[in-house]
């Protein structure tokens, strides 16, 4: 394990997921509490979706959190409750109270687990494998026996007495015979049983020296009544013989089991160094693999080892599912977050948008005193500003958090959809640090998994392909964050077939848009925006009916941000999402029109300059257009638009700032450029109204509001 | 008048904010009331109404400001030293209004009600609650919430609806 997490670290900037650790274990700490009091209220003979539900979905969370973070025993665990609860809330099984115990048990078993992986992996991990196997029973819709095994918690020291029948811990090797049966295939059942119950043990079909029995070489945990009760649902009772390996070999030396060739002493002590001969004493030696028995230790294994060999190996993406080891105990320090509501936040960050506004007033007010007489308060007043702008970037930071929450769901998805397509692909994420509002993390993710989705599903082509282009068998998505300016670029790269010019031509000539050869590359890949658009060839359950690209757009664009599609064909493409660094503050440039100020974002400010008489030309119906650089622009006269009235006509329209939005341009004329600016963006909506051409509104340093000027909508405006 | 609150069986008595709209006289709620400011000139917004004077700052957030004189189609609106703004929390949203001045809070025994007579005028039927009658003074007591989420104003939602 520990050489593996090594491994995957070695890879420069892996993602490393430690610094989230904290936060899955209080969350997944306030799931189990959360499902503990739900399982506690439930009331067994009417409980209703909505409770179980409830119960499943703390569960499902527990399960998703440690399977990212590699807590494959609390995986496990999880993954069992969660699939008992799944039965019951589809109501296939009915609610019971021997349910209820396994699953608080279980509850209590994940904190254990939980609490261990936070100490860093020191001490023992509870066993789990009973509880593991109890709920089984129960989610194949058995009935466990009365007085349900003692599970032995975790004692001070471990000197249990275990017997090698009962024992919950401690493996051993078993042959198990099953037959004579009718219909000997039936018997093979149980390999899946083994499959499918993780934990359960290892189970090897060995030849049978009768064709209608089948014959089993296991090693298991569980006792024999416990197996005897798993197989129940698939053979009769008394059609099973369970011997211990070694005695079995014993009693018939001549039947030659393949898997026990060994001589039984030999397999005891090679294979199984770790448990001592039945009876023995236990040896209290500190570290003592007591529970390698428990599902963690095998199956983090079989997970890392699984996605190291999915992907290349030494990928960043093995760092995902191989991190138990990784736990620093420096991480630990209790209460080193705190969980606070996020309108408290807001709060808070709304007052300090007050205060900058307050102390922005201020400034302005003291610039006409005499510094040789109010020197002492303009000190005060400067370091009054500091502090401020220390105090806002703080508040601010709270509400930030890293991308790689977002990159980390992206591995394990790629891997599944890969491997379902038959595809060959490279999972490589830059950029993890780069923090973002939590608000926009949040929005941001669903338009992401559909681009990575599409570039997995439309953009890497099938090895084959690949290598008869010329490429590398293994295809590349890259997943890239990057702060540029005020907003964060995301990036979707992949080196797939590309998109096709003329296929997208095409195909928007039979939906019937308006679409000419002399568009632009970018105009061009724009079309893909268009509701229902799907070049894909063949509609897969992934993608490829062209819902998607429309919604992806629609949702970025909400956020205030743009998209842009840069794509090579038979190279790959590239799709740019721009986002704001927040919600709530913009960089901003104001100018003024008449008396009045306006805002612009500045990500979307191209340039502005004088205006020339001649550059501007008339088209049509009073339509202008100016020449920029052998471009010609639609002009928006702010003034008309925004009906300022005008009171000196001496400062008039001299000023064209060129803005982009959606890939298109347009020059608005204004009176004079103000100034840049941070905003704190206000919504116009809670208390009015959606007002046409602006998308929101701001307070000025001098306390007055100022309109934030929507791009987007007058891009659009000209268009028409 | 707190004795007749507390008694039970008598009329309710509810208080009203009294304000000068020209030369009339008009009660609101005083439930409905959050503060009372001077007059400061909002920033515009093109194409809204006359009687939508603008946005203005309230500590942080953006509020409306709707001139009640213009609305109610008042002869004059000049914006002197005694203007006032009333800012009105109508379930959550907050809505400024310029009226002329405000007079004083009255306690008015809802018995003391009459039914507004059927007028024309600038203002819905609906939107009246009845004439309070105060010795020689004659109060229109206002259902500001119905005032201000008539279509025009464009402040409830369904008007945002229709206007998106």
């Amino acid at each position: 394990m520990s050489e593996m997490h090594q491994e995957a670290n070695g890879s420069g900037d892996s993602i490393d997921l430690s610094q989230f650790y904290q936060i899955f274990f209080e969350e997944a700490g306030e799931n189990l509490d959360l499902m503990e009091q739900m399982l506690l209220s439930l009331n067994l003979e009417t409980a209703d979706d909505e409770e179980l539900n409830g119960i499943f979905r703390c569960a499902h969370s527990v399960k998703g959190g440690a399977a990212t973070f590699g807590f494959a025993d609390v995986a496990e665990l999880t993954h069992q409750m969660e699939s008992l609860l799944d039965r019951l809330r589809r109501h296939e099984l009915q609610p019971n109270s021997q349910m209820v115990d396994v699953l608080l048990e279980s509850a209590d078993a994940s904190r254990g687990l939980l609490a261990r992986h936070q100490a860093g992996g020191v001490g023992e991990s509870p066993p789990t494998a009973d509880l593991v196997r109890r709920i089984s029973v129960l989610v194949a819709g058995g009935v466990l026996e009365q007085s349900p095994a003692p599970v032995s918690m975790p004692a001070p020291s471990p000197v249990a007495v275990v017997t090698p029948k009962t024992a919950s811990s401690g493996t051993r090797s078993l042959q198990i015979r099953i037959g004579p049966l009718d219909k000997p295939e039936q018997a093979d059942a149980i390999l899946e049983l083994f499959r499918d119950i993780a934990g359960l043990g290892q189970i090897v079909a060995s030849s049978s020296d009768r064709a209608d029995t089948r014959v089993f070489a296991v090693e298991t945990t569980s006792s024999d009544d416990d197996l005897l009760d798993l197989f129940e649902f698939h053979v009769s009772r008394d059609q099973v013989s369970i011997h211990a390996a070694q005695s079995e070999i014993a009693a018939e030396p001549s039947a030659g089991y393949g898997f026990f060739d060994l001589p039984g002493t030999q397999a005891e002590t090679t294979s199984y160094a770790d448990d001592p001969p039945p009876g023995a004493p236990l040896a209290p030696l500190p570290g003592f693999g007591f529970f390698d028995g428990s599902p963690g230790a095998p199956d983090l294994k079989e997970v890392a080892g699984a996605t190291a060999g999915a992907t290349s190996p030494g990928s960043k993406v093995a760092a995902t599912n191989a991190g138990t080891k990784a736990i620093v105990p420096a991480v630990q320090a209790e209460a080193a977050t705190i969980r606070v509501a996020i309108s408290k936040v807001d709060q808070l960050i709304n007052l300090v948008g007050e205060l900058v506004i307050t102390q922005a007033m201020l400034a302005q007010n003291s610039r006409a005193l005499d510094p040789a007489v109010y020197q002492q308060m303009l000190v005060g007043l400067a370091d009054l500003d500091r502090n401020t702008r220390d105090l806002q970037e703080s508040v601010m930071s709270i509400r930030m958090i890293p991308m790689s929450i977002v990159f980390s769901r992206f591995p394990r998805m790629l891997r599944d959809l890969a491997s379902k397509l038959g595809k060959k692909v490279e999972f490589v994420t830059q950029g993890e640090a780069t923090e973002l509002d939590k608000g926009l993390v949040e929005k941001i993710t669903d338009p992401l998994t559909h681009l990575v989705r599409n570039s997995c599903d439309h953009g890497i082509e099938m090895p084959a392909d690949r290598l008869a282009a010329g490429k590398p068998e293994l295809g590349t998505i890259t997943l890239s964050a990057a702060h540029q300016g005020g907003s964060i670029v995301i990036e979707v790269r992949d080196d797939g077939r590309g998109m096709s010019r003329e296929k997208i031509l095409s195909k928007a000539r039979e939906r019937g848009l308006e679409v000419s050869d002399q568009m632009s590359d970018s105009e061009v890949w724009q079309l893909i925006f268009a509701p229902g658009f799907s070049t894909a060839d063949v509609v897969t359950d992934v993608s490829g009916r062209g819902v998607g690209m429309d919604v992806v757009k629609r949702n970025i664009t909400a956020l205030n941000g743009t998209v842009e599609i840069d794509s090579a064909e038979g190279f790959g493409m590239k799709v740019s999402v721009r986002l704001p660094l927040t919600l709530a503050i913009m960089d901003g440039m104001s100018v003024g029109i008449g008396n009045e100020v306006y805002l612009l974002p500045l990500s979307s400010v191209i340039e502005s300059f004088q205006v020339n008489e001649n550059a501007v030309n008339t088209v049509g119906q009073g339509s202008q257009l100016v020449k920029v650089r052998e471009e010609y622009m639609p002009v928006i006269e702010m003034e008309k638009l925004f009906q300022v009235p005008r009171f000196n006509s001496e400062k008039c329209n001299g000023i064209m700032v060129v803005i982009e939005a959606d890939g298109s341009r347009v020059a608005l004329l204004v009176d004079e450029l103000l100034g840049q600016q941070q905003v704190v963006v206000k919504n116009l909506e809670s208390n009015y109204r959606k007002v046409p051409n602006v998308s929101g509104a701001t307070i000025l340093g001098d306390g007055k509001v100022a309109l934030i000027l929507d791009t987007a909508a007058l891009v659009r405006r000209s268009r028409h | 008048m707190m004795e007749q609150m507390d008694r039970p069986g008598t009329p309710a008595v509810r208080e009203y904010l009294t304000f000068r709209l020209g030369g009339e006289e008009y009660g609101i709620d005083i439930l409905k009331v959050q503060e009372i400011r001077g007059y400061e000139a909002p920033t515009r917004i093109a194409q809204a109404p006359a009687f939508i004077k603008g946005v203005t700052n309230l500590r942080g957030t953006i509020v409306p400001i709707v001139d009640l004189r213009l609305k109610l189609g008042c002869e004059h609106a000049h914006y002197t030293a005694s203007t006032v703004v009333v800012i009105l929390n109508l379930n959550g949203r907050i809505v400024g209004v310029v009226v002329d001045s405000v007079s004083d809070v009255m306690a008015l025994p809802s018995d003391s009600l009459r039914p507004a007579p059927e007028v024309h005028g600038a203002i819905d039927q609906d939107a009246v609650l009845g004439l309070g009658a105060l010795g020689e003074r004659m109060l229109i007591l206002l259902d500001i919430d119905k005032l201000m989420s008539g279509l025009d104003m464009a402040l409830s939602s369904e008007t945002e609806m229709t206007a998106a």
